[in-house]
């Protein structure tokens, strides 16, 4: 006999394979492995206001994008006679523009964004360090700016470093810190200084996010880069990293509002938190993106929730699997069970029994008549199919008279496989008698129960669903069903009267 | 736990036997004989050998293998009506589905008179019902997956009157599991009013396990469980003994050279006249035999596994081999 080694190969592929893209997809995505997980979404409004004063008016918003920590769900406005468009700038940042011919007096414009806390987050495009620029200051600024550049750069080795340093030298000689305040903010001499001492470094405009907070301001933060990864840096305290929920509003050396034709503009914020069933945050955050993710969050609504029925049915073939195999039991045609299993998902389950013993008990009734008239196989087994139509148009007309519109629900039952089963049945019957229909059709129940409720199990829908590695490991747990040689659970009964009696 | 969850699970483990026990018996489960004996030594090409008894009866035929004699075969449905013609010479016949399974759709009638044809059970049927159960055979109610099928109409076997007593109705076959060409194990299966005339054990027909020695009987169930008395005949079942064991022996050896099959049961009638003939053949003969036998099947497998492929035994010699290891009276 062929060596089992290729195949044991094969099943532990399958199985690693199968297991490690699950959890690629639950490390990777955040995808959890409990059903009805929920996500933190923040809902930030920005409100525009300005004074229009009577001529064409052009805002423009700089308007964040998915960011480390936080994912970008969806966004809308709110501006009364005014056109939108979200425009690109060549640097990367994304902006919403209002316009409007002629506006008088006072104007509010609203743009809501929706964040998902997401620690997974993919930006589109990685952030891009600014280009150096330097500038010359007259003294006696020059001096006393190189002095703390002089200073900091004495006692750092890197970037993050010199630009932690430079903020607690502004801290430590005050006299020079206020008479360079004199000339420009703080901030920006921190990050001309950086930029002189050649670190890409810009100023961005963030916001705190805390639930229910309204009328907030944007707070500045120091982003400092080294090559292609940056760091945040507080500008008071010299305090390095992103702070637990800060999320960038502007990040790309961009103004946050420009508005022409209007005066007196400042925009401020508000924000509520939200939990959201992690499921329609997947779906928005898979809506419209161009990952190379295979997911079945990529479909239209429709097709997911075709797939979720599709992926459900090898966890119903498992089960007949392991039915037929590790206990014995039988069932009247292989895979009945599953399909009956499926309807009894659209039905539920008592509706389902009810259902299924009333067509095919009826079925036999008038199948034994079509006994006797002597048909070819292929004609009594069409009669039989529109038999059971007739059956199930019966029950759902007489279900939704007596007022029982769960009774409609038969029609979910695949007519033709019923047909078979009654068929079947009636031949069974007919050979082996009643006996062997109730063992046979109880088996095929039963082994269509236990696929129903595993199918049904709210966490194996959500892992089949979410996680498509399952589906290897379903394929290798199979194959190695295939290749089990020991006694089947009703064997050890079978077999017993031959141990007993020595 | 409460007392009678208790009571019930005791009550559950009493009905199972742990599975190294059967182990330790080498008791063959369903699963290990699908995999390591029916896939690895019967070669998928040569099933329709046996599956078709039509063409068993053939090869039969080619190697000189006794088998009942055919009368006829009726393969289209319009030929149906020629079934007269075909029987008006035979008082006894039997029809049959070329593919059936299980014994299904298997019709014996014994005599014909002015009452109509008479059924092994005593039933009478007429030729209208004869011809619908051809009908139906070709139709492919009978066999596997519906497919359509041929009818065999074949001479009537003459039972040898030693079995007179140990069945009821019906026709006592002798089963026996040909492994490489080895007589490994054997059972006679008897009818009984409880399988309704059919020698299939999970239809309540008794199972006699037979000493691969001499033919005796060893002991005797009835559905899977131990019996000492024809349920019907109230025969003793034990006083049972196969005539012509060697020659049904030789007879059940000679169809692994025919059929190539390396596990391979073997159903053989006794004829008063012929001898042992060759009922039919299945390449996936069941495992109630073992519990006719009361002994597994295993250890016997693999003493022949073991002997390899190169001990260049003939048939004759194949028969002495397995008398002389696999008798219980060693």
């Amino acid at each position: 006999m062929a060596s089992r080694k290729p195949f044991y190969l094969l099943v532990g592929l399958l199985f690693i394979a199968g297991v490690s893209l699950t959890l690629h997809r639950h490390y990777t995505y955040d995808i959890p492995w409990l059903p009805g997980e929920k996500r933190q979404t923040w809902s930030i409004e920005a409100k525009v206001e300005f004074d229009a004063i009577g001529k064409e008016v052009l805002a423009s918003l700089a308007i964040p994008g998915t960011q480390p920590g936080f994912t970008h769900l969806n966004h809308q406005t709110a501006s009364p006679g005014y056109g939108l468009s979200f425009t690109e700038r060549e640097n990367g940042g994304q902006r919403a523009e209002w316009s409007i011919r002629k506006a008088y007096g006072e104007q509010a414009l609203y743009y809501r964004v929706d964040m998902l806390l997401d620690p997974y987050a993919a930006p589109p495009q990685p952030s891009t360090p600014p280009t150096l620029k330097v500038n010359i200051e007259k003294e006696p600024y020059s001096t006393a700016a190189n002095q703390l550049l002089d200073r900091a750069q004495e006692r750092s080795a890197n970037p993050y470093t010199l630009a932690r340093e430079l903020i607690q030298e502004f801290k430590n000689q005050s006299q020079s810190a206020e008479l360079l305040a004199q000339l420009k903010p703080q901030i920006n001499w921190i990050v001309q200084l950086l930029q002189q001492a050649g670190v890409p470094a810009r100023q961005v405009h963030s916001l705190h996010l805390e639930d229910g907070r309204r009328r907030q301001e944007l707070v500045d933060y120091i982003q400092v880069f080294d090559g292609k990864d940056y760091e945040l840096f507080d500008p008071m305290t010299g305090e390095r990293g992103r702070p637990e929920n800060l999320l960038l509003w502007e990040y790309h050396s961009g103004p946050v509002l420009e508005v022409i034709g209007g005066i007196n503009s400042h925009v401020t914020f508000s924000m509520i938190e939200q939990e959201q069933p992690f499921s329609v945050a997947l779906n928005q955050k898979f809506a419209d993106n161009e990952l190379l993710n295979f997911s079945l969050y990529t479909l239209p609504l429709e097709e997911q929730a075709l797939f979720k029925g599709i992926l459900l049915i090898p966890v119903g073939v498992l089960m007949v699997v392991l039915m037929r195999i590790l206990v014995g039991l039988k069932t009247s045609g292989t895979f009945m069970p599953v399909l009956i299993a499926l309807a009894f998902i659209q039905t539920s389950l008592i509706t389902g029994l009810v259902g299924f013993l009333l067509i095919v008990g009826t079925g036999l009734m008038i199948r034994s008549y079509l006994s006797y008239l002597n048909l070819l196989l292929v004609a009594r087994i069409s009669a039989v199919i529109i038999m059971v139509i007739g059956i199930i148009a019966m029950f759902s007309i007489l279900a939704y008279k007596v007022g029982l519109t769960e009774g409609m629900k038969v029609t979910f039952f695949p007519m033709i496989i019923l047909a078979w089963t009654i068929e079947r049945m009636s031949i069974l019957w007919e050979e082996e008698g009643p006996h062997q229909v109730v063992i046979q059709g109880g088996g095929s129940l039963l082994v269509a129960v236990l696929a129903y409720l595993a199918m049904n199990n709210e966490l194996i829908r959500h892992l089949t669903f979410n996680f498509l590695g399952i589906q290897l490991v379903l394929m290798a747990l199979v194959l190695m069903a295939g290749n089990y040689t020991g006694y089947r659970l009703l064997e050890l009964k079978r077999f017993k009267p031959m141990v007993e009696d020595k | 736990m409460s007392g009678p969850l208790l009571n019930w699970l005791s009550d559950v483990k009493q009905r199972y036997v742990h599975p190294s026990k059967l182990a330790s018996k080498g008791v063959l489960g369903m699963n290990r004989r699908n995999i390591s004996y029916i896939s690895r030594y019967n070669p998928r090409h040569l099933y329709p050998l046996v599956d078709d008894k039509l063409q068993t009866k053939e090869i039969a035929l080619e190697h000189g293998v006794t088998a009942p004699d055919l009368i006829g075969v009726i393969r289209e449905q319009h030929e149906v009506a020629d079934l007269l013609e075909m029987i008006v010479e035979c008082p006894g016949f039997c029809i049959k589905p070329a593919h059936g399974s299980g014994g299904k759709g298997i019709l014996v009638i014994t005599r014909n008179d002015e009452d109509g044809y008479h059924k092994a059970n005593g039933q009478t049927v007429s030729l209208g019902d004869l011809q619908r159960h051809v009908s139906n055979i070709l139709a492919g109610l009978f066999s596997l997956g519906g497919r359509t099928d041929v009818a065999i109409i074949e001479a009537l076997i003459e039972f040898d009157d030693c079995f007179t007593g140990y069945t009821y109705e019906g026709v006592p076959d002798t089963r026996v599991i040909v492994f490489k060409g080895f007589p490994v194990m054997a059972m006679m299966r008897l009818s009984t009013s409880d399988s309704n005339g059919k020698a299939n054990l999970h239809q309540g027909a008794v199972g006699v396990g037979l000493d691969i020695g001499d033919g005796s009987a060893l002991r005797a169930v009835q559905f899977d469980r131990p019996v000492l008395l024809h349920p019907d005949t109230g025969t003793n079942l034990f006083s049972l003994k196969v005539p012509h064991w060697e020659q049904l022996l030789s007879l059940a050896v000679s169809c692994y050279e025919m059929s190539g099959l390396g596990y391979l049961g073997t159903d053989i009638v006794l004829d008063r006249h012929k001898g042992p003939m060759l009922l039919e053949l299945n390449a996936r003969p069941g495992l109630s035999i073992q519990v006719a036998n009361g002994e597994g099947l295993l250890p016997r497998l693999r003493q022949i596994e073991a002997l390899g492929n190169k001990h260049k035994m003939n048939a004759d010699q194949r028969v002495a081999f397995a008398r002389e290891h696999f008798s219980a009276k060693r």
